[in-house]
């Protein structure tokens, strides 16, 4: 029943992706409850998600791709095999 | 299955497929020359073997098939003895402590102001520096995971990984990022 810090934080990332087992959520909430160490880790971890919430949509706004140049040289390389 | 499914073109190859075969990798491995290296060898892998082509799929879809093996060779490329860059150790790993935090590591209070700050662009930039410090298997797993918001069980297919393998790449990559953010953002 009793997790240590390395086993409890990693449950903690678990959860913030809505898949640690309602078991493993029991067992970190003990822990949550003697330590405080992982008590701020659990904290500062969900404003770490908000964070990462926020970059997605940032990333997902900024359209990478391959310019006509790249894909000519592409093309190039793929007809000298041909 | 009509004949002309088996018919592959390869002289068109770039400018049908590229583009997606391109995005699809970007989102994996997050380099644009890497990205561009591995859609170029799919093609070259792909000519060599166009006599294994059957038509059961689309050309595309044997496409990403060739490409998603080239995917994994790569990630374990990285993953392998040669390549193996670990990311900072955050407990300890054996003795009476094992599992402690290793005491400079723990988290500690943030400035509350800057907590509040998460809209905030230049916080996205601080973040992305701190994923790309990460060893590259890490950031891959992360990005897929956290980013990109694909499902752990894809991805396990996809890197030939295990489910408990995968948490502790994320526990690992998420615990550094945390500390990078300490000192990079929420202290300043």
């Amino acid at each position: 029943m009793k997790l240590t810090c390395d086993q409890a934080t990693t449950i903690c990332d678990k959860s913030q992706y809505n898949e640690a087992s309602f078991f493993e959520k029991l067992k970190l909430s003990l822990h949550l409850f003697l330590c405080k160490k992982c008590g701020k880790y659990a904290k500062q971890n969900s404003i770490m998600t908000q964070c990462y919430n926020r970059k997605r949509i940032n990333d997902c706004s900024k359209n990478q791709c391959l310019c006509d140049e790249e894909k000519k040289i592409m093309e190039k390389n793929l007809y000298k095999k041909l | 299955m009509s004949s002309k499914n088996r018919i592959l073109n390869p002289d068109k190859w770039v400018s049908l497929h590229a583009d997606y075969l391109y995005n699809y990798t970007i989102s994996r491995v997050n380099n644009h020359d890497l990205a561009k290296d591995l859609v170029q060898e799919t093609f070259f892998a792909a000519l060599k073997s166009m006599d294994n082509f059957q038509g059961k799929a689309s050309e595309r879809t044997w496409l990403i098939s060739i490409l998603k093996r080239k995917i994994i060779d790569y990630y374990r490329k990285i993953n392998s003895a040669k390549g193996k860059a670990e990311v900072s150790m955050n407990f300890y790993t054996d003795g009476e402590n094992e599992g402690d935090w290793i005491e400079e590591r723990a988290p500690t209070d943030w400035n509350a102001e800057i907590e509040k700050s998460i809209e905030n662009e230049e916080l996205s930039k601080t973040l992305e520096n701190c994923i790309n410090q990460l060893p590259e298997k890490y950031a891959i797993v992360f990005r897929m995971k956290t980013i990109q918001q694909f499902d752990t069980e894809d991805i396990c297919k996809e890197l030939e990984i295990t489910a408990s393998n995968l948490w502790v790449i994320i526990h690992r990559a998420r615990t550094q990022l945390r500390k990078c953010m300490e000192e990079n953002w929420f202290k300043k």
